[in-house]
């Protein structure tokens, strides 16, 4: 900056205004769409609301949080189908991943676009298909089982299996896409690793053991939390499918928000709910971080 | 060159293995079109009926003239076409910024926006909506598009595929004078197309199946875009699965036709969002 040669005021004072005129609609819209509705949702997390007038009432909203057994319901059922869900499915996608790296596989696009599919439907999309699948009396998939000589199921009606019924839709929708991201990573593993590993004497299983799943670990970490992240804020699917029940098995952390919020216009409550919500995720993701550097190390 | 032993037929093993599992993938979207021909008590008939129908007209009558079914997919193309071109446009234009100059509160802007992807969307979900009401924007375009623009992630992005392009590139064409905004849109984002695309898919599916912010600050029937118009037919009393079923299979055909013809595009913008470490 201190060069004499170098460019004239006005040159140096357009170099200095660019990058600002560039970045200035994301700075006005992230202050007043991100920035700001962030910071005021820390101010109404401490307030409540009587007679129209929204009041000061420090931590107490919090202490509702923790003290809430709705709240607690709901953060139950999102880790019951966060502990059943997100280890299930990314076996299977592994499993999936796999068998698409391998040569023996016939008509691979074809599969890909096939498991890739769903993804592309919208969380109410496929919520609404799979209520209609899923429905009791005259689904389709109870017509299958009881044509297997299996009992019909009330999927959407049982606390279990309305859980289930969450898990179910969630694997069928999210697999593909899991397994597109472990494809991609299993295709930089060094096919020289499996010719020493071969070489070594290592059986198919133990080269899987060894070589594929130590390869793929940074996707596993990606994957894990991303879906960890997403079933934290699972909102649409039982939204669609069981709207939080059959008594409140399906309720979820975001449902529970939505409700305080919007039917009983509690702000304050909600927001504290929203900030005990991102505690959560920041947590875990942190978590998830020193666990996986730590083994790294 | 593998030296371990293939047994003969296990290739088939797997072919087949694999091709059950597509067709419990695929199976899901065969019903929902045969579903869209049909009414609410044939859908639900047993034994089910999977040859097509014919109510699929009267499915679609009742959807566009009972329900207003045309507004929503009026509201949601204009939406989610706007809100891609402008966030393209401006999520480019940060990107350019961080990785090509540096300035004073570089580091700790872009730190901003970074760690803001870690937030959960629910915890603007009132905030916004007061903001809304304030505005008087409920029910309105603006109050979709404007927090839609300037995508933590799409700007993440946009940054990291700048930085690839070369330095040189940009001080040739200002030694030929060319301005500023000529050189970001005439020498930059031509050979970022790749990088563009995929982030115009990424922020369109975003907005097109957006759901939980637009439920709340659109409150007007006419005002719906269509994840909301959907949800909204499944809740009345005695729901019209012809109708819905028609409803969400419309829905899909869009996004679908966009992957069928974009596919390496389609699913560069989709993985793009694991892209994030």
């Amino acid at each position: 900056m201190t060069s004499t040669t170098h460019p004239a005021p006005r040159r140096r004072l357009r170099n200095r205004a660019t990058p600002l005129l560039f970045l200035s609609p994301v700075i006005v819209l992230f202050l007043a769409f991100k920035a700001y509705p962030v910071g005021y949702a820390l101010y109404l997390s401490l307030t409540t609301r009587e007679h129209g007038d929204e009041v000061f009432v420090g931590l107490r909203n919090f202490q509702r949080v923790f003290t809430d057994p709705l709240f607690w319901t709901a953060f139950r059922n999102t880790a019951v189908i966060l502990v059943v869900q997100v280890p299930v499915m990314l076996g299977l996608a592994i499993l999936l991943a796999v068998a698409f790296n391998s040569k023996m596989l016939r008509g691979r696009s074809m599969f890909r676009v096939a498991y890739f599919v769903p993804i592309v439907m919208g969380l109410i999309a496929y919520g609404i298909l799979f209520s209609a699948l899923l429905n009791r009396d005259n689904g389709i998939l109870n017509f299958l089982l009881t044509s297997v000589g299996l009992p019909r199921i009330s999927w959407l009606g049982d606390p279990f299996w309305a859980r289930m019924s969450i898990v179910l839709s969630l694997t069928w929708h999210y697999l593909g896409y899991n397994a597109v991201i472990y494809l991609a990573q299993l295709q930089s593993i060094s096919q020289e690793l499996y010719e020493a590993a071969a070489v070594d004497g290592a059986s198919r299983r133990q080269q899987f053991r060894h070589v594929t799943l130590p390869g793929l670990r940074p996707a596993i970490v990606l994957t894990v939390a991303l879906s960890t992240i997403g079933t934290l804020q699972l909102f649409e699917e039982p939204y669609v499918l069981t709207n939080g029940g059959p008594d409140n098995a399906t309720l979820t952390i975001g449902m529970y928000l939505y409700q305080n919020a919007f039917q009983y216009f509690d702000f304050g409550y909600a927001s504290a709910i929203g900030y005990v919500l991102t505690a959560i995720v920041v947590v875990l993701t942190l978590g998830q971080l020193l666990v996986t550097r730590r083994r790294s190390q | 060159m593998s030296t371990v032993r293939k047994p003969a037929g296990s290739g088939a093993v797997l072919t087949v293995g694999i091709a059950l599992g597509a067709v419990v993938m695929v199976a899901p979207f065969v019903w929902l079109v045969i579903a869209t021909t049909h009414t609410t008590a044939d859908i639900f008939a047993t034994p089910p009926n999977l040859l097509p129908g014919s109510a699929f007209w009267d499915n679609l009558r009742g959807l566009f003239v009972e329900q207003g079914f045309g507004a929503a997919i009026r509201n949601s193309v204009v939406v989610s076409t706007t809100s891609t071109v402008l966030g393209v446009l401006i999520c480019s234009m940060a990107g350019y910024a961080f990785a090509k100059f540096s300035f004073r509160g570089r580091t700790v802007i872009f730190g901003a926006i970074l760690a803001s992807m870690t937030l959960p969307s629910q915890v603007t979900l009132v905030p916004l909506f007061q903001t809304m009401v304030t505005l008087g924007w409920l029910n309105t375009y603006p109050a979709l598009i404007l927090p839609n623009l300037a995508v933590p992630f799409g700007i993440f992005l946009m940054r990291q595929s700048m930085l690839s392009v070369p330095d040189e590139l940009i001080q040739a064409a200002r030694i030929d004078g060319a301005g500023e905004l000529r050189v970001f849109f005439r020498i930059v984002l031509p050979v970022m197309k790749p990088a563009l695309s995929a982030l115009a898919i990424f922020l369109f599916l975003g907005q097109w199946n957006d759901f939980v912010y637009p439920l709340t600050v659109l409150r007007t029937k006419d005002a719906y875009t269509i994840p909301v118009a959907l949800a909204s037919l499944q809740g009345i009393s005695s729901t019209d699965y012809g109708q819905l079923l028609t409803g969400t299979f419309l829905s899909v055909v869009p996004v679908l036709a966009l992957f069928l013809f974009l596919q390496r595009q389609f699913v560069a913008g989709l993985l793009a969002g694991s892209v994030k470490q």
